[in-house]
């Protein structure tokens, strides 16, 4: 018996990352019927969810590369989408910091780079100036290069933002569908997933860590996928007034380095560890990535490593043997790989979603949909700078949920619990309730809330609270 | 609207017996605010014996202890209002209150914050590793087991060995988890012997000294749990889907940093004199924020100290003073004393104490300026414990002379 046709496409995007997510929505947006399929239950669950939720400007990627224009062009269309759809954005500016001789003698170079990409703005400054900006940083900073377009964004609310609209425009989300077979023919691509097949006429490859297992499938090797994991820390948000802009190291080729970055959430992130790994599921944190990021902030921030830690985690990039983007088209195979989309994909991805749209044109796809007009949709305010519905009496007094407080940490209502449950791109567990409520993501990591969210997300999803936590047996 | 004349925020027990005695005593409206469904604080979900004993001289469960407690400020003509959080304490002593009704902003006279105290989290504790469901703190457990009746595990390592983690034996025990073991960076346990004994001979639980969580395993769900030997630097790796991190207790002191009270370096509470009073007049607190992971019934005698002495002043109808006196530092191996402010002609009715290590050290001696003022014998010097020393030990000490330090010897 032939196995079900759970969708037949004109473009099946493979990975929901923020990437294939920005590819499915522009796609949807210009007539085509899409698929989106990814192997875990939600979106954005893998390489994006543990992003440094910077909104770069491209100042440091090399000139004339891809990466550089399409993180440069990137950074506007997701900045003006941000503020269309209510994701927060924080213009906080970064301040490049150099903490030796060698590195106060890169900033020229640093700045000459910037202006090759086509970003003016960067501004070297001396040590009174640096000083006199970031009050709270360690003795031994020396100049710096100030980057007025470094913000930070929440990147959880983009990805989702991009699902919905999506979702909302027509395109099939199919997760939890790992893709294990591609048969490529006349007719296109019939892809084996659990329980069926998807049929498209055109595929792209946006499967961040997997995307090189992918192109195999196709009988390709473009590149190999070499994941590298940087460990993260998440101070308490009493650390916020110590920072006030994004401070970075002067970069490496291998890594941008060790930051210290405000959130849109109100929090301090330090990190990210650069490491090389063979295993793609890695994403422990370790005591020497721990105690290497602890030393780096005592040397950033003195006062920091003095708050208390909220958060460790680890992420792991999608880092190819290539310094630049891999997105190539096939036009012969109606394939598109976009890979070793590093750290900077988040600010790229509505770019690279434009890229891709061009490469099918070029290789002839047609779309017979009419083309949609973007509906926009109004994410939730995460931010610390936004309303949230606990400070906001219209929205309590439309629905006491609203009112009631859950999470309190990081003051998260009833009512946004419940909403995440529902909805078409819907939390599958309880890291999707986090990434779209912020719900146990504060200081106390669940001391208060844990059980009372628990029991609120298995009723409101109708799912055993012993699967929700995985309890075995 | 016209807003309370104090507002308690908290109702556990400090709170509560807070508020029962400034609502008893005609000072006008005492409003407590808590952002729980229920009112109570930690007690409510701490299924055993003995509390009340210190405060009230009888010994209750936890749930019918918060129950009485609740009660008695509501029958003093506290109003208790539920479900409310606090989302801005204001310069001028304003105060933004969030609730399914609506948003407040009240301007009452005095403010005591009362927000408790909880365990810290693996992750700031720092321990390396994946992070699995199955991560616990006692506190998110017993509201687990003992509230939500959600299901656990099977196998548990419980962190730490004073009261709290062996309350946390007991509650995986309630819900059907073994604790096939329990860990501890001190060379004993910290808690009193019969508990110890019940545990290891009774349960079966061995804990295991000078050690430490190394490392958390597992993808989805726990799977094991690296415990280092700090003596030998072995590792083992303990098959487990459940891990309780216990004890380590940090203040709740949002609501006070914001507000720019000055905090403690050791134990990061606000600094208080013996009535709660801080370096903001007005701003008051009491119970676990200022002695974090006391017991249930000390967090209940603070709150009552600083409630009686706050209606006292108010119906004096004088300005509402700050914290007032000498500064009390400590000596190693003493960690920490609250209240850090006292004053020798109005002394606090104890200092709670704390060692940074167990000492075989029992007698406290209080010097100004190099001279003896007062000493006190202790019963144990045991760290994560609390030792009471009466106020009195500081009471012949120069009120205008300089700072008290506080010895063990």
């Amino acid at each position: 018996m032939a196995p079900p046709v759970l969708a037949e496409v004109d473009v099946a995007v493979v990975g929901a990352g923020v990437v294939g997510c920005a590819v499915a929505r522009h796609l949807t947006l210009a007539g085509a019927t899409v698929a989106v399929l990814d192997r875990a239950a939600d979106v954005g669950d893998g390489t994006s969810k543990a992003n440094t939720a910077v909104l770069h400007t491209g100042f440091d990627t090399e000139p004339g590369s891809l990466e550089s224009r399409l993180v440069s062009h990137g950074h506007d269309l997701l900045a003006s989408y941000a503020a269309a759809a209510g994701i927060a954005v924080e213009r906080t500016g970064a301040l490049l910091v150099a903490w030796d001789d060698e590195q106060e003698a890169a900033l020229p170079a640093l700045a000459a780079k910037a202006a090759a990409n086509g970003y003016g703005a960067a501004r070297p400054v001396d040590a009174a100036e640096v000083r006199a900006a970031e009050p709270h940083l360690g003795p031994d900073a020396r100049g710096g290069l100030v980057v007025p377009g470094e913000w930070v964004i929440d990147p959880w609310s983009v990805t989702l933002a991009f699902a919905l609209e999506a979702v909302g425009a027509g395109a099939r989300l199919l997760l939890s569908k790992p893709v294990d077979r591609v048969a490529t023919g006349e007719a296109g691509h019939e892809l084996g997933v659990p329980g069926g097949v998807v049929r498209a006429r055109w595929l792209v490859n946006a499967a961040g860590l997997g995307a090189d297992r992918l192109d195999a499938l196709l009988g390709h090797h473009d590149f190999t996928v070499r994941p590298r994991r940087g460990q993260l820390i998440v101070f308490d948000e009493l650390a916020r007034r110590l920072v006030n802009r994004i401070l970075l190291p002067v970069p490496t080729t291998r890594t941008k380095g060790v930051l210290v970055s405000p959130t849109t959430w109100g929090n301090v992130l330090l990190g990210p560890t650069a490491e090389d790994l063979d295993d793609r599921t890695d994403t422990a944190s370790t005591a020497a990535g721990i105690a290497g990021l602890l030393a780096a902030g005592r040397r950033i921030l003195p006062a920091l490593v003095e708050e208390e830690v909220t958060a460790v985690y680890a992420g792991l990039r999608a880092a190819t043997e290539h310094r630049d983007y891999q997105i190539r088209v096939h036009a012969d195979e109606r394939y598109v790989t976009v890979g070793g989309i590093r750290s900077t994909g988040l600010t790229s991805a509505m770019a690279v979603a434009e890229h891709v749209a061009g490469l099918l044109d070029g290789a002839g796809a047609v779309w017979d949909g009419p083309v949609r007009r973007s509906v926009v949709p109004s994410m939730p305010p995460l931010g610390a700078s936004q309303v949230r519905p606990l400070q906001d009496p219209v929205r309590i007094a439309a629905d006491p949920a609203y009112g009631t407080p859950l999470c309190h940490c990081e003051q998260v209502s009833r009512g946004e619990v419940r909403d995440a449950c529902h909805g078409p791109v819907a939390a599958a567990d309880l890291g999707g309730v986090r990434r779209r409520t912020r719900a146990m993501n504060g200081r106390c990591q669940g001391f208060y809330c844990g059980a009372e969210v628990v029991a609120l997300v298995a009723t409101e999803t109708g799912t055993d609270p012993g699967t929700l936590t995985r309890v075995p047996g | 609207m016209t807003g309370p004349t104090v507002l308690v925020v908290g109702a556990g027990p400090a709170g509560l017996t807070a508020a029962r005695e400034l609502g008893s005593a005609g000072i006008g409206p005492v409003l407590v605010v808590d952002r729980e469904r229920a009112a109570g604080g930690v007690p409510r979900h701490c299924d055993h014996n003995g509390f009340g004993l210190q405060d009230l001289r009888r010994s209750l469960t936890g749930p019918a202890y918060a129950r009485l407690l609740a009660r008695r400020a509501g029958a003093s003509g506290a109003s208790i209002r539920l479900s409310t959080t606090v989302t801005d304490v204001a310069d001028d002593g304003s105060v933004t209150l969030a609730g399914p009704a609506g948003i407040d902003v009240v301007r009452p006279r005095a403010v005591l914050l009362a927000t408790g105290a909880r365990e810290r989290p693996r992750s700031a504790r720092l321990v390396p590793g994946d992070r699995p469901a199955g991560v616990f703190t006692t506190g998110q457990l017993q509201q687990w087991v003992l509230l939500r009746h959600l299901p656990v595990g099977r196998r548990a390592v419980v962190v730490g060995a004073e009261h709290v983690a062996y309350s946390a034996v007991l509650t995986l025990r309630h819900a059907g988890v073994a604790t096939v073991t329990m860990v501890t960076e001190w060379p004993r346990h910290q808690t009193v012997a019969a508990f110890a004994v019940a545990s290891r001979v009774g349960l079966r639980v061995p804990l295991r000294t000078s050690s430490r969580v190394a490392g958390l395993h597992g993808h989805g769900r726990l799977g094991a749990v690296d415990v280092e030997d700090l003596l030998t630097g072995h590792v083992e790796r303990i098959a487990a889907d459940t891990v309780v991190f216990t004890g380590d207790w940090v203040p709740e002191h949002e609501l006070a940093r914001r507000a720019g009270l000055t905090v403690e370096r050791t134990t990061l509470a606000p600094r208080t004199d013996g009535w709660g009073r801080t370096s903001r007049p007005g701003l008051l607190a009491a119970g676990n924020l200022v002695h974090p992971g006391e017991t249930a019934g000390l967090a209940a005698l603070g709150g009552r100290a600083a409630g009686r002495r706050l209606a006292v002043e108010l119906r004096s109808g004088r300005e509402l003073p700050g914290a007032q006196g000498l500064a009390v530092t400590v000596a190693r191996p003493l960690a920490s004393a609250v209240p850090s402010i006292v004053d020798p002609a109005d002394p606090p009715p104890r200092l709670l104490l704390r060692p940074a290590t167990f000492t075989g050290r029992r007698l406290v001696v209080a010097r100004q300026g190099g001279r003896e003022v007062g000493r006190h014998g202790l019963r144990h010097a045991v760290p994560n414990r609390a030792m009471g020393v009466p106020g009195a030990v500081v009471g012949r000490a120069d009120p205008d002379g300089g700072p008290i330090e506080l010895s063990l010897v």
